[in-house]
């Protein structure tokens, strides 16, 4: 990590390289890359306030003549959007708690505790980094039905939570490395039990590494789609990126409802990633270079 | 003191939990779908062992060779297209340009954007009639240009390539720099001071420096595009007449359009055997220079 946090660091310059028109030009030049990264995201937004005849009658670019707010409403009443916003913030929030109790635990043990079958138990759970979920989603499928889990929320959660495991125990072990031990000697002379360590001295001392889990977690679950189309068909447990494929098929020709579903699919993400963006990044960084 | 942190209750309740799920749904299901990729099998009953027919028919059947044709596509697009502009961004960001904290955190707002909904935007910008794409092509007096873009073979699989080139830049810039900014800063102010230009200081010391991460940056985006699903799945549906299609779209039809699990879970191991065997190529190639 703290290589990543170096990497993240502005460096000072003794003094800038090119010219005053060759910076002019490099400022064109990423301006206009910013435009065709966020430009669609915009339209996006400007066509969820619109209604048919505005966006039909060929002005679907410009600014809304008035914002109608009106599809927002729509889409979550009439579109379950609401619903399929509950159930993703459900999934998610549960797939985020279980996977950093699970995986700080089995972390903490594999890297802190002495016992033969660490090594082996790591490198076990660290082959599940290398594998696609198409492997699994057949087999899960059949087990799923077999437990009568599938149109559940556990029918996500659970995979969901194995799935992220693997990297969840690489980032947590490489920071619990770092801690000295006298940090648990110490804890344990003054008469703490392990979970008592555990708990309240180890894990405040990654809190970055559990919120760069926290955040990977996120966005896995928030935007799945393979297992959530698979194992959900009834309306009532499905997420958002699923509900969204049906309510397109629903509203196929109102833009502007759809609009507004992919915007509220859309907005929790982008308002965390503009709070902590550095934080995002970081954990992107570390996530990418450790896995 | 040992006895405390190598005691095995404590040991079996931090791990076994874990060690559960992660064997029962991720570890046995792989060797399950090899085991399945052995049978023919229609989800009823048991199914027939057949050995490696499902393998050797998969070999012969030109829809599953048109798929890895088009995600071989899909690869090769993200390396030669995608890369490049992200190695080029993250250059020109990693050279202290201004703003550049502001420019990266927009460039890379797609990535954090769920495929569906990037799927969902894209065959908007794609429609035929009011899309973004065609209105701007009018506006500018390009009328003629304008077109069903995915809905036609000779453009369909082109314009799929082009959501995950724009989503995924960003990411890939991400990257690279943090790694052009690990380059050390001493060295660069030694090129520097030997007159080295700053396009030769890029090509001759930036990018062999940065070799770690831009393999990194290889394996992701050869793997993405051979695990590509969603924004297929949503954006074209691997249609028309299969010009878009590829394995992962291939390997669920085939599974949970018309039954035949065998046959899928052969195509999902091939799947699996195609990214572990990229990734190890790309590892040693980088390894041997």
């Amino acid at each position: 990590m703290s290589t990543v946090e170096v990497m993240l660091q502005k460096k000072p310059k003794p003094r800038s390289i090119s010219g005053p028109i060759g910076k002019v030009f490099l400022q064109a030049f990423l301006i206009l890359v910013a435009i065709v990264q966020i430009y669609p995201l915009i339209w996006l937004a400007l066509f969820s306030l619109k209604d048919n005849s505005e966006i039909f009658s060929g002005d679907v670019a410009g600014l809304p003549k008035a914002f109608l707010w009106s599809n927002y409403t729509k889409a979550m009443s009439d579109g379950h959007v609401l619903t399929y916003f509950m159930n993703s913030v459900l999934v998610t929030a549960a797939s985020i708690v279980l996977v950093l109790i699970l995986s700080s635990m089995t972390g903490y043990a594999i890297t802190r505790m002495n016992w033969k079958l660490s090594g082996l138990t790591m490198t076990i759970i660290l082959l599940g980094m290398m594998v696609p979920i198409h492997a699994a989603l057949l087999p899960l499928f059949i087990i799923l039905k077999n437990l009568s889990l599938l149109n559940s929320y556990w029918s996500l959660i659970i995979p969901y939570v194995a799935f992220g495991i693997p990297m969840a125990v690489f980032i947590l072990g490489s920071f619990f490395k770092g801690i000295p031990r006298e940090m648990e000697e110490s804890a344990v002379i003054d008469g703490c039990g392990i979970y008592r360590t555990f708990f309240s001295i180890i894990l405040p001392l990654v809190t970055p590494a559990i919120s760069t889990v926290a955040i990977f977690t996120f966005l896995s679950c928030w935007n799945e789609l393979m297992f959530a189309v698979t194992f959900i068909n009834n309306t009532a447990y499905q997420t958002l990126t699923v509900g969204m494929m049906s309510m397109v098929g629903t509203y196929i020709t109102q833009w502007g409802i759809i609009g507004a579903g992919l915007m509220i699919t859309t907005v929790p993400t982008v308002i965390i990633y503009l709070l902590l963006n550095k934080q995002v990044q970081k954990s992107m960084i570390a996530g990418a270079i450790k896995g | 003191m040992n006895s405390v942190f190598s005691n095995k209750g404590t040991i079996a309740v931090f791990v076994l939990p874990t060690l559960i799920l992660f064997c029962g749904i991720v570890l046995i299901p792989i060797f399950v779908s090899s085991y399945y990729s052995l049978l023919d099998w229609n989800g009823v009953g048991r199914g027939t062992f057949i050995g490696l027919d499902n393998y050797v028919e998969m070999f012969k059947d030109t829809r599953v060779l048109n798929s890895i044709k088009n995600s071989l596509l899909f690869a090769g697009a993200s390396v030669f297209i995608q890369l490049p502009i992200s190695l080029v961004l993250a250059l020109i960001l990693a050279s202290n340009a201004k703003g550049e904290g502001f420019y990266r955190t927009v460039y890379f707002i797609p990535v954090l954007i769920s495929t569906v909904v990037i799927a969902q935007l894209w065959s908007k910008i794609y429609n035929a009639d009011y899309g973004l794409l065609n209105v701007l092509l009018q506006n500018i007096g390009l009328a003629h240009w304008a077109q069903d873009w995915l809905g036609q073979k000779h453009t369909a699989l082109a314009a799929s390539f082009i959501p995950t080139l724009w989503q995924y830049v960003g990411y890939h810039m991400l990257l690279m720099y943090a790694g052009a900014k690990s380059v050390s800063q001493d060295v660069l102010e030694a090129a520097r001071m030997d007159g080295a230009s700053r396009l030769r200081t890029a090509w001759s010391i930036m990018i062999p420096l940065m070799k770690p991460i831009l393999k990194v940056s290889l394996v992701f985006s050869v793997i993405g595009a051979f695990k590509v699903f969603d924004l297929i799945y949503v954006l074209t549906g691997g249609g028309p007449f299969y010009t878009t299609e590829v394995p992962s779209t291939l390997m669920y039809a085939t599974i949970f359009d018309t039954f035949r699990y065998g046959y899928g879970s052969a195509i999902s191991v091939f799947i699996i055997v195609e990214c572990l065997v990229c990734t190890i190529l790309i590892n040693s190639l980088f390894k041997t220079e």
